[in-house]
């Protein structure tokens, strides 16, 4: 009897420990973001007790490893910029267009061979991906286009929206798949055709998902680094000219890692300000994609 | 009769199923293309040498021996990290959490952390381990660095992984006198392994491929050597020595390898870096293939 409370107490003690272990994993992506922010700002910090927060956003040069330095984070931030809308120009209609075809005309044994093909293109290293557009691409582009600088935004944003196609398409194929079939249903009784039922029907009402979709491959667009650093240049110029080499705000952290740059001086704290300037940026997009999609998933639940 | 309106649409429609085909195997075109671009440059520069070489100044005597050591380490690290903790949060939010605020923030900061650019875990690496920690640019540093990355990875697969487990199977094994850690171990785990599996080999076979967070580390691309063997037989007794010093080396991996290499004007060594993608590659899309086999094996119906 004594023996059976005893071995009953052990057990509970156990049991409370194994909850509390586990909450302690899970306190670890707390501890993680925590320690993001942290190294982030306080490095930052004193990046602008040299530089003001005005010259840092206003100032059009970018000039931090020469002897004339410049702070300005327009140039880079106007690569990002550049990359990313070419990315973007790419992988929405073509993401956008597999999605359609995948949820409302493919057969289902399609779907289920075409998607994980497409997932593919998610998993190639992003190495691969700069060497390919660095190789393949620009000299490619370069009999159409006779202008084309060995390294330029074009090819790398190009690349870049290859890369993405299957976030756009995965994830709008999955909220167009949610849509409840008595929609659909609805629309064919009424006489439509399948066209019709797809871009008037089921895409509206799942374009709050597939906003989520795009959103999130922007976000992955702008913190993407190897295709940039290694085909679009390292170049900071403040413009949008896709021909010409550029410099977004990821190619420039690999720029500084790769140098020999001393702890503690202002060249090395760039990193950090541009680590901030990335994290917010992304931060802010990765935040209106989750409640977008939340917002979508509780629509249909 | 069908007014013009209606034949337009008859029409749109037949097209759309075309265009649509196209555009779905435009991605796939691609793929095709990068492959054969691959292919053609480096396949000739493959072999059993290149396998077995170190880096060399000059081309046609360089290979990737360091590189994909390297890329054994760090992986090895990567997965004794990530997998206990991100099994253990997975377990932990999908099981145990309640509904509360700090649970609500736990999984907000989850969803977070697998949006954040590959190349801010770099800089945390080089903030946290290589500059508070005195890891230097070690295997340690690196393999922590993308634990930290793949962690979100492995907990989401995981929490989808338990989620598919019917409820009827916990209460049974409850109404039988399990403990709540019982029915997990013995009934949830075991029924969700196969799904947990696919999502780590899936995380691993990103982080096999990241290159921006180790370069952030400083991770030299010259690396003539390879991190001390963990294990060395000798004569005497007790015959086999276990060292963990390799962990604290220096290391390189594939992908900042041929990084290194595409970097030079050479061509010589673009044909390397051709080469070391083929590897890369390979070993990817092989762990892909295994990931999707095993999602394809699990579709259970319960």
């Amino acid at each position: 009897m004594f023996n059976e409370i005893k071995r009953k107490k052990i057990l509970k003690f156990k049991e409370m420990m194994i909850e509390r272990l586990l909450f302690l994993c899970s306190l670890l992506s707390v501890f993680t973001t925590g320690a993001i922010i942290f190294i982030l700002f306080s490095e930052s910090i004193g990046f602008f007790q040299i530089v003001s927060i005005k010259e840092f956003l206003t100032d059009t040069q970018w000039t931090p490893l020469f002897t004339k330095k410049h702070f300005g984070i327009l140039p880079l931030f106007c690569g990002t910029l550049l990359t990313t809308l070419i990315a973007t120009l790419v992988a929405v209609p073509i993401g956008l267009i597999s999605a359609i075809y995948l949820s409302e005309y493919a057969s289902k044994k399609m779907r289920s061979i075409i998607k994980p093909l497409l997932e593919i293109l998610a998993a190639v290293p992003t190495v691969v991906y700069g060497y390919f557009a660095l190789m393949f691409v620009t000299p490619l582009l370069k009999k159409v286009i006779p202008d084309l600088a060995g390294f330029n935004g074009l090819s790398a944003g190009i690349v870049m929206g290859i890369m993405i196609i299957p976030l756009v398409s995965s994830l709008s194929e999955d909220a167009m798949h949610s849509v409840p079939n008595g929609l659909r249903e609805a629309a064919y009784a009424l006489g439509s055709r399948k066209i019709q039922v797809a871009f008037k029907i089921v895409f509206p009402a799942a374009l709050s998902g597939i906003t989520a979709a795009i959103i999130l491959a922007v976000s992955r667009a702008i913190g993407e680094t190897m295709i940039v650093a290694i085909a679009a240049g390292q170049q900071p110029t403040l413009t949008l000219n896709p021909l010409v080499p550029v410099e977004t705000i990821t190619a420039f952290i690999v720029q500084v890692s790769l140098g020999d740059t001393p702890h503690g001086t202002i060249e090395y704290k760039t990193i950090f300000v541009c680590g901030l300037t990335l994290f917010i940026l992304t931060f802010f997009l990765n935040a209106i994609s989750y409640k977008l999609k939340h917002h979508f998933q509780n629509v249909y639940d | 009769m069908f007014t013009t309106k209606q034949k337009r649409v008859k029409y749109l429609d037949k097209y759309f199923s075309f265009i649509g085909f196209v555009f779905t195997s435009l991605g796939l075109i691609v793929l095709g293309a990068l492959i054969f671009d691959v292919c053609s440059d480096g396949l000739n520069r493959l072999s059993w040498d290149f396998l077995t070489n170190f880096p060399s100044r000059k081309p046609e005597k360089a290979g990737i021996f360091s590189a994909w050591v390297g890329t054994v380490w760090i992986m090895t690290s990567t997965a004794i990290i990530s997998i206990p903790l991100g099994i253990g949060s997975g377990i932990y939010l999908e099981e145990y959490a309640k509904k509360n605020r700090l649970n609500n923030f736990i999984e907000i900061n989850i969803a977070n952390l697998a949006g954040v650019p590959s190349i801010i875990y770099g800089i945390l690496g080089l903030g946290l381990f290589v500059r508070a920690m005195h890891l230097e640019r070690s295997v340690l540093a690196g393999g922590l660095t993308l634990a930290l990355l793949i962690l979100p990875i492995v907990i989401l697969s995981t929490r989808e992984a338990i989620k598919a487990v019917p409820s009827s199977i916990r209460e049974a094994s409850l109404a039988l006198g399990a403990t709540k850690w019982q029915t997990i171990r013995f009934q949830v785990l075991p029924a969700a392994v196969g799904n947990i599996l696919t999502g780590i080999i899936l995380a691993l076979s990103r982080a096999i491929g990241e290159t921006a967070p180790l370069l952030m580390l400083g991770a030299l691309t010259y690396i003539p050597f390879l991190p001390k063997n963990p294990v060395t037989f000798s004569k005497q007794f007790p015959f086999m020595n276990i060292s963990f010093q390799g962990f604290l080396d220096y290391f390189t991996v594939l992908p900042i390898q041929i990084f290194n290499w595409v970097s030079r004007p050479q061509k010589g060594f673009i044909d390397c870096a051709a080469a070391g993608i083929i590897v890369l590659l390979v070993i990817t899309l092989l762990m892909n293939a295994i990931a999707i086999y095993f999602r394809y094996k699990n579709q259970k119906e319960w």
